[in-house]
């Protein structure tokens, strides 16, 4: 519409104006590409480290990438949708090993976030009023999410190690459980996951959650105990339903964290994943990476994008309607 | 316009990109036509540390350049991280010039196609093929193919066995698993925390060598001549339990072996004596003797079969050298490859690293204990089996491996695994290869 317009000005007009006054308001050409020129880089970076990799990975899944072609992708036969129907087919090996890991990743997700979620709401809530030492209980607290991963989830490795690890060691101190149970393999794996996990994430819920509680005006607080509310009351009706644009992006969020988590089964188990603790993400990784079978993994990949992304969608479409109706 | 200026944005992203990757592609490694040749050699953890093999190789590298005028770039990798580096060089083109390789992996590297096929002129180049052992050059490669990759340092498992705690238990040294077992039980004492062997078992790639031997000694195939699986025979079935059965059925093992998730552990236990005996390969020596055990301290015999079984006693074991095909140095690096299994080399490394000759006519270099030597020389050359030479290879070490570590958990943490358990645990593994060739 601009270039129709620039073509409509008479000619003999425009030369002397831009002669005479050469800055940006005169120069449309520039004043056009400058916006564009300026978010070209954001748009190169997302495209060279989001989009073409996720194209890449799509093109994948519909290819036969195994050992026999990855020398030369180009020479990859099309694979149709084989792979998909692979991953999909419950009654196979593979679909149903897919299916497993899906399930205890759901079960994974949903008791890791709402632990973290518990956990960084009751201490932001106890941390709330102001005491002696508050700063230092504040910065203990956020020690896990200082912590490098890495040394932080080989620390735990070690020490739920089952003969040399200081959580059996405590168990047996307190004469608590019978004999030195396993903590990495069996089906203690997913417990200790999921405690390793929290013990990694609650830090950021609480960081999210305290941010929110400082927005809340304290006279509210104020009013509702002249009027005779209780700590839960208040809670409950002044605290939880100001903190809601919180906590709606914070467990999104937590969510597709702790459902994508390749770190802490990587770190903890090793090659030695028990299948209590086979992870979605790291299920896919050993899909393609132990069978040389990229087409398969990327299938597998491509599954769980579209199912995050639906999760997504009817998280928000939800949470939306309710917050408009409120 | 909008729409049109974006398209323009995005038009020119991707082709910065491919000019990008086009400038990559040519800056990975340096034109060969001067006389200044620099190889890149990965080299596999064979020392007792990742700086021991880089101490032991340097010295070795540098008579080689004296002796060619070439260059050699070393880097040393550790096991954990190998196959995944050999992954991402072939499929990215990145690659160095020589590379080493577990030698059950050849026929799964080959298969990639990105390996130079050592053709008759090639051999000739690095000395003709004559002067390897003959099992060991089989490793190389599929048959009836232009072998991939050449042997470089044997291996081969034993038994390994303490002469005190033997003596002192009034037991011989086993000839037969029946043997092992019965000397693994009196040596067991579960109160005192002292045990008749240590396993591996969380390691996946020790288990499926251990899977492969037990169902060997059953004359029990894992690939039929087709190369399709055959995981679930009854052979494969009770071999497999029978080793399970260490654990579960004799309880001559601490079951918190089943989180011990590389041979390094197992040995570990041998030497510092909280166990009698520990079958492994016979690079087990430099971990030993670092742990404080002499060399006459421990005896060595075969793996046992059991009684009326086939005496196989180990896979063949080892290192293969692999060169890549795209490499620009082929000439430099075939020189390499000589010098590497020429035999004066050959004698130089065994020591450090504890390998087995792959030379004909070579005499066992790692140990001064003459009896273990001939021992383990005898393993090698009459008692062991190659892997299957199949492209599925790769997938057999992962798929059985793993099932084997969740069957030992499943046995450590209060469960009984049957036949039946065995044989559905083998056929998932089956189905997962079957799947994705």
């Amino acid at each position: 519409m601009s270039v129709a317009t620039h073509e409509a000005t008479p000619a003999a007009t425009k030369p002397p104006a831009r002669k005479s006054k050469p800055g940006i308001e005169h120069r449309p050409g520039l004043r056009r590409w400058l916006p564009y020129a300026l978010v070209a880089p954001a748009v190169l970076m997302e495209l060279v480290i989001h989009i073409l990799p996720m194209l890449v990975g799509i093109w994948m899944s519909f290819v036969k990438l195994t050992k026999f072609f990855i020398a030369n992708w180009s020479a990859a036969p099309s694979a149709g949708i084989n792979n998909y129907k692979v991953a999909l087919d419950f009654d196979n090996a593979v679909g149903e090993g897919l299916l497993k890991s899906f399930g205890v990743t759901v079960v994974f997700s949903l008791v890791t976030v709402a632990l973290s979620w518990v956990l960084g709401m009751a201490a932001a809530v106890a941390l709330q009023p102001a005491f002696k030492g508050r700063a230092i209980v504040r910065t203990l607290f956020l020690v896990p999410y200082a912590l490098p991963a890495y040394a932080g989830i080989l620390t735990w490795n070690f020490m739920l190690q089952r003969d040399t690890g200081a959580v059996n060691h405590v168990l047996t101190q307190l004469h608590l459980g019978d004999g030195k149970p396993f903590w990495l393999i069996g089906s203690n794996a997913l417990i200790s996951l999921i405690t390793v996990a929290t013990w990694k994430l609650w830090t950021f819920a609480f960081l999210t959650l305290m941010a929110g509680l400082t927005s809340i005006p304290r006279d509210l607080y104020e009013a509702a105990s002249v009027d005779g509310a209780g700590n839960l009351r208040q809670w409950r009706n002044i605290t939880l339903p100001s903190l809601r644009p919180v906590n709606l992006v914070l467990v999104l969020v937590l969510f597709l964290w702790t459902f994508s988590d390749f770190n802490t089964p990587y770190v903890l188990f090793g090659t030695a994943q028990p299948p209590a603790g086979d992870l979605i993400a790291f299920h896919i990784y050993n899909a393609s990476f132990l069978t040389w079978n990229f087409g398969s993994g990327a299938a597998m990949s491509v599954l769980l994008l579209i199912f995050l992304m639906i999760v997504t969608g009817i998280y928000l479409i939800v949470t939306g309607r309710k917050s408009r109706r409120g | 316009m909008r729409l049109r200026s974006f398209v323009a944005a995005v038009a020119a992203t991707a082709l910065g990109v491919s000019l990008a990757a086009c400038g990559g592609s040519d800056s990975g490694s340096d034109g060969g036509t001067g006389g200044d040749q620099t190889l890149t050699y990965w080299a596999s953890n064979q020392g007792t540390s990742l700086d021991n093999d880089k101490q032991v190789l340097t010295p070795v590298l540098e008579q080689f350049t004296k002796d060619t005028g070439i260059k050699v770039n070393l880097e040393v990798i550790g096991w954990n991280d190998l196959q995944t580096r050999i992954q991402t060089a072939i499929t990215s083109g990145q690659a160095p010039d020589v590379v080493n390789i577990g030698n059950t992996w050849a026929a799964s590297l080959q298969a990639t196609g990105a390996f130079l096929p050592f053709d008759n002129d090639a051999l000739t180049a690095i000395g003709g093929k004559d002067k390897f052992v003959p099992t060991a050059l089989a490793t190389g490669g599929k048959a009836g193919e232009d072998i991939t990759s050449v042997p470089l340092y044997g291996l081969a498992y034993g038994l390994y066995y303490n002469k005190a705690m033997f003596a002192a238990a009034k037991v011989e040294p086993p000839k037969t698993w029946e043997e092992m077992v019965t000397a693994a039980q009196k040596l067991t004492n579960p109160a005192k925390n002292q045990w008749g062997m240590a396993l591996a078992a969380g390691s996946y790639t020790e288990n499926v060598h251990f899977a492969f031997i037990n169902g060997a000694q059953n004359k029990s195939e894992w690939f039929g001549a087709d190369g399709k699986p055959t995981f679930t025979s009854d052979g494969n079935v009770q071999g497999v339990l029978r080793y399970l059965d260490l654990m579960q059925k004799d309880k001559v093992a601490n079951p918190s072996n089943a989180q011990y998730d590389n041979g390094t552990k197992s040995v570990n236990d041998f030497a510092t004596k909280k166990v009698a005996m520990v079958i492994n390969q016979n690079n087990a020596d430099s971990s030993i003797v670092a742990n404080g055990m002499k060399a006459g301290e421990y005896g060595v015999v075969p793996f046992p079969a059991p009684a009326g079984g086939e005496q196989v006693a180990s896979h063949v074991a080892g290192i293969n050298l692999s060169v890549f095909k795209n490499t620009k140095h082929k000439d430099a690096a075939l020189k390499f490859v000589k010098y590497m299994t020429d035999a004066t080399t050959q004698t130089t490394l065994g020591k450090p690293f504890s390998s087995l000759p792959v030379l004909k006519d070579a005499k066992p270099v790692f140990t001064t204990d003459a009896a273990e030597a001939a021992i383990f020389s005898d393993i090698y050359n009459t008692k062991s089996k190659p892997l299957p030479l199949v492209p599925a290879e790769d997938q057999f070490e992962s798929t059985v491996g793993k099932a084997m570590n969740g069957l030992f958990a499943k046995i450590a943490t209060g469960g009984t695994v049957s036949a039946d358990e065995v044989k559905a645990a083998l056929q998932t593994a089956q189905d997962q290869v079957a799947a994705s060739s």
